[in-house]
């Protein structure tokens, strides 16, 4: 059963950007792009665990600041030649106010 | 026996509603109440009575005639006070009370007044009906308006009083106009048209108070303290459904009068028509939806089935010269894919937003016609995977047809200059071309086009393509990357010549195939525009590689290190505690001593970046910008202080250029040495600049790298005094920042340009070029940390703390 729970404005996350929420199970990456919409991505890189919340937003997708590993905010997947997949959580936005499924976060396998 | 009908509102929705019982014969007898002192007109046609292309006398849709021959009774001027449910009776303004069988509700809504101070003097004015229309056209040619607000109505208001001559300012809060109709792309189409009307346009622009004198509007001051004078202010900033006599009478009220799809509210006598309504969560602000409305109403009253179904709206702008459509979905939602055209020299842009095969939402500037097709396909939710790779062309081009890239160069007059370094038009190009030199290294032999700094070179080849046709194959260039086929080369020069000023333009005049670029692009371009334009340009951090957006460098780990600026390398025992204070408090693991002569504390968590920063520069202390494309060291030696060869001082010289230089963003990193003699031991000759002290003076050499590539430095030029050492190391800066394609150290671009380009431009520009330098200063030589810590320390916590609910 999905739990959505209030996390901030989403004003609060700048477009083309990121800002992290902490779990027990470490952050999550919560991604706001040009166009408004918000993505939830476990935030670390499949390559070496770069914070992908650190990374340059563009379309729907963020380059990883470490090595350049470009990954799809919609399905995690890195695109390209690369290969590796991260934890995608459902996000969305009500009222100008960013939602989070818990239900969906206390399911995430640690990192 | 005949019903009573009261219909409170002569609204377009209402107006709509009235016609189609009239057209059926309805068997009611009908009472029309309506505040302002007028029947129904066409209120979205006031912009053209605004701005002169019509007359209020053309867009009244029902006369008095009409409602007489119809047997409408009318009540115009005069509003309703309350609803009483229990009696079905209304009282209006005169006290009169009038009795209903059924009643339908149609007040659409309030114009939105932002509470600043000043809001109630006299000038401050809303845009929703004739009377404000009015008061915009009593303004002559000689007033000032400022209208608050760059959407829809905003503008057209703005245009219309243009059109007569009024000077008008738009202020708006977003980044770019219509930000809810329009992507940036189409919003700086569109601010370019409405500028060249000589409309001034602020975005990104703060209201904080409306000033008056003597309860008059005066002025509207921005919170950057930008004071805008003004005869008249209309805030044009968003609109509230008209909800206070259902709220009263205790119907059932969200954002707006709820009701249901026959537009039936709680209390199944009374309907409710148009803005002030609110249907399954949704609320209204265009007429098409509230005429479907109006027509469900009218068949829910004369018991016939019907119901109101929402559908996809489009919108367009009325201001003439302004073509722009947008419809459909561009907010929230997963799994979708963009496909953008554009042809910088039509002035078109056109961006589709597919999802799962279907069209979901469009935007176009520039040229609309294909609008309504597009719209079509939105609405009928198409399969347009067959007709993928053509459809952003629009109907007529489903075959497609290759555009010309050569069109934009063919179409400039003889006497565009071309080649910036040496004067040289196109005309003359074209005459040599004509003349026999048919390849480009035989055209800088004659014309010298191209020959010194080389960014025109891309322009010279299409000219070269243009005139000789097959017969030329331009070399193709590599790209920025894959957002663009142009170079860097290309991109600088659109920047300069078109005086491009934001991201937006550049995407648009440049034609770039990606709707907001890449990180490999966005970096560069955020260089080149704050480059080239220190005062138009705002620095974006969203297109800065993480270690300038959160001014530190970040390490494998994700933590972060911290280096203080240490001004030609001279610190203080004050400085070491502090730096020591920092280290232990902030249990930082590696304090390393770097060589750049200073001190790296590395290992910081993120979110102790704005902290440990204060702590910092409440000892003095500044950001050191190690993590920059910028200036990083200036490296000295002891020099005449201590040391017994030293001819010059150039511990005092390089802590003096350091501070003049501290926060200017170059292509890519600039470092610098001095020595106080030629042994150097500050190693200066492998730096970025560098000087070398000697009796007579300071040498001044560029070009020097010691990293993957080592190479000497080559002198450009020996001065006799210390300020004007300081002068020249400016004018290189700024001619390196001017020119260089970004990631080039100076002696890349110096391989490019060679130094006698240099030589030559310092020697005769080097006044401008240091005013130049200057003016960038003015707004860059400042501490980010600083900055940051009292500012925008939030944006470096998280957003939120799950982890103990996780836990549960
Ligand atoms: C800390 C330091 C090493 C040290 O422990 O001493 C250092 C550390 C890094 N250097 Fe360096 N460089 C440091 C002095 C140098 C020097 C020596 C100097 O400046 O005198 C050089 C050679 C001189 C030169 O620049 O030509 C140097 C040549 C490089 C290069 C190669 C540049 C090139 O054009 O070939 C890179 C890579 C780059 O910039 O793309 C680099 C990049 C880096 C980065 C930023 C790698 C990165 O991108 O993460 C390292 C960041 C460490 C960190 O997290 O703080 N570092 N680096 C030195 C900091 C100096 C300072 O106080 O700011
Ligand atoms: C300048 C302008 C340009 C526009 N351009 C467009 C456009 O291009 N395209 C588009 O789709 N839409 C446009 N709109 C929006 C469109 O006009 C509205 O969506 C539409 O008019 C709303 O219709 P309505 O019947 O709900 O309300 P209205 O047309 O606002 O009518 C409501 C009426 O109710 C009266 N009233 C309120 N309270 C009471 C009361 N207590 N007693 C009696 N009477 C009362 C009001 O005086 C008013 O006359 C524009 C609006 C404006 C102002
Ligand atoms: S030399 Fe290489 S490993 Fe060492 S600090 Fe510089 S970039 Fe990092
Ligand atoms: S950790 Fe992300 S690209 Fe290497």
């Amino acid at each position: 059963m999905s739990h959505w729970i209030d996390i901030a404005n989403l004003a609060d996350i700048p477009q083309r950007g990121a800002r992290v929420v902490k779990t027990a199970d470490g952050c999550v990456a919560i991604f706001r792009t040009a166009e408004d919409e918000v993505f939830a991505l476990n935030n670390a890189c499949p390559h070496k665990a770069g914070p992908l919340a650190e990374g340059i937003v563009h379309g729907k997708a963020v380059t990883c600041p470490l090595h350049n590993w470009v990954i799809s905010l919609e399905t995690g997947e890195a695109q390209g030649a690369d290969q590796g997949r991260v934890s995608t959580y459902p996000a969305r936005v009500v009222d100008g106010r960013i939602l989070l499924d818990l239900s969906f976060l206390r399911a995430r396998v640690p990192a | 026996m005949t019903e009573k009908l009261v219909v409170i509102g002569a609204g377009m929705a209402t107006g709509r509603m009235l016609e189609k019982l009239v057209d059926a014969k309805a068997d009611y007898d009908i009472t029309l109440i309506n505040a302002e002192p007028r029947g129904n007109y066409n209120r979205i046609m006031l912009s053209p009575v605004l701005s002169g292309e019509k007359t209020y006398d053309e867009i009244i849709t029902h006369d008095d005639d009409w409602y007489q021959v119809h047997g409408i009774a009318t009540r115009f001027g005069c509003f309703v006070e309350n609803i009483d449910r229990a009696t079905q009776t209304v009282t209006t303004s005169t006290g009169e009370v009038l009795a209903y069988d059924r009643l339908v509700i149609g007040t659409g809504s309030k114009p939105f007044i932002i509470p600043l101070p000043g809001h109630d003097l006299d000038g401050v004015i809303a845009y929703r009906d004739l009377e404000d229309t009015q008061r915009m056209m009593g303004l002559g040619s000689d007033h000032k308006c400022v209208v608050i607000g760059g959407g829809l109505l905003g503008l057209e208001a703005a245009a219309g009083m243009a059109a007569r001559g009024v000077d008008v300012t738009v202020v708006h809060i977003m980044g770019h106009l219509m930000e809810r109709q329009l992507d940036e792309a189409a919003g700086y189409l569109l601010r370019k048209a409405l500028v060249d009307k000589g409309i001034t346009v602020k975005c990104s622009a703060n209201s904080k108070e409306i000033l008056g004198t003597d309860g008059k509007v005066q002025a509207l001051l921005l919170d950057d303290g930008t004071k805008l004078p003004c005869d008249l202010l209309v805030m044009a900033v968003g609109i509230r459904p008209n909800v206070d006599l259902a709220t009263d009478t205790g119907l059932a009220v969200g954002r707006g009068i709820h009701v249901d799809d026959q537009m039936v509210t709680s209390d199944s006598k009374i309907l409710a028509v148009g803005e002030c309504v609110e249907h399954d969560g949704a609320i209204f602000g265009l007429v098409a939806p509230l005429y479907d409305q109006a027509h469900v109403a009218a068949q829910t009253l004369m018991g016939q089935p019907a119901t109101f179904v929402q559908k996809d709206l489009s919108t367009k702008l009325k201001v003439t010269g302004c073509d722009l459509f947008s419809a459909g979905d561009f907010a929230e939602g997963e799994g979708r894919e963009d496909i953008v055209f554009r042809d910088p020299a039509r002035g078109v842009y056109r961006r589709l937003v597919i999802k799962n095969d279907a069209i979901i939402g469009a935007v176009m500037y520039g040229d609309t016609a294909d609008g309504n097709w597009f719209f079509g396909l939105i609405r009928d939710r198409t399969d347009i995977s067959e007709m993928r790779e053509t459809l952003i062309f629009g109907p007529a081009y489903q075959w497609g047809t290759p555009l010309d890239p050569l069109a934009a160069v063919a179409a400039l007059p003889r006497d565009a200059e071309i080649c910036g370094c040496n004067g040289i038009c196109k005309g003359e190009i074209e005459d040599a071309i004509a003349a026999g030199a048919t390849d480009l290294g035989a055209l800088r032999a004659t014309t010298k086009a191209s020959g010194s700094c080389g960014t025109c070179t891309g322009l010279v080849e299409q000219l070269l393509a243009v005139s000789l046709g097959d017969e030329f194959v331009v070399p193709a260039a590599a790209s920025v990357c894959g957002c663009t086929d142009m170079t860097h080369e290309d991109v600088r020069r659109m920047i300069k010549g078109q005086k491009l000023t934001s991201m937006a333009a550049v995407w648009q005049e440049c034609g770039w195939k990606t709707s907001c670029g890449c990180h490999i692009c966005r970096p560069a371009l955020n260089f080149y525009l704050l480059a080239d334009w220190p005062l138009e340009y705002q620095d974006d951090p969203q297109s800065r590689f993480i270690n300038e957006r959160k001014h530190a460098n970040i390490q494998k780990d994700g933590t972060f290190s911290v280096v203080p600026r240490i001004w030609g390398g001279i610190t203080t025992p004050d400085e070491l505690r502090a730096i020591a204070d920092a280290a232990d408090k902030y249990s930082v693991p590696t304090v390393k001593v770097t060589g750049g002569q200073r001190i790296d504390l590395l290992g910081v968590r993120g979110e102790d970046l704005p902290d440990i920063w204060a702590d910092l520069n409440a000892a003095g202390m500044v950001s050191g910008h190690a993590y920059s494309k910028g200036l990083r060291t200036v490296k000295t030696c002891v020099g005449t202080d201590h040391c017994r060869f030293g001819t010059q001082d150039s511990t005092g010289l390089g802590i003096k250029l350091e501070k003049e230089l501290w926060g200017s963003w170059t292509p890519h990193k600039l470092k610098l040495g001095v020595s106080g003699c030629p042994r150097n031991c500050a190693e200066a000759t492998c730096k970025d600049i560098g000087v070398i002290c000697v009796d007579s003076g300071f040498q001044i050499s560029i070009g020097g790298a010691a990293g993957m590539d080592v190479r000497e430095t080559e002198l450009l030029l020996q001065v006799p005094d210390e300020a004007e050492a300081i002068e020249v190391i400016k004018a290189i800066t700024q001619l390196y920042r001017e020119n260089a394609k970004y990631l080039d150290r100076i002696y890349k671009w110096m391989n490019k340009v060679g130094l006698e380009w240099i030589e030559t431009r310092i020697a005769e520009e080097r006044d401008a070029l240091v005013a130049r330098f200057e003016l960038s200063q003015s707004i860059y030589r400042r501490d980010p940390w600083a900055d940051h810590a009292s500012k925008k320390a939030n944006d470096y916590r998280p957003l939120a703390n799950l982890a103990l609910e996780a836990a549960e």
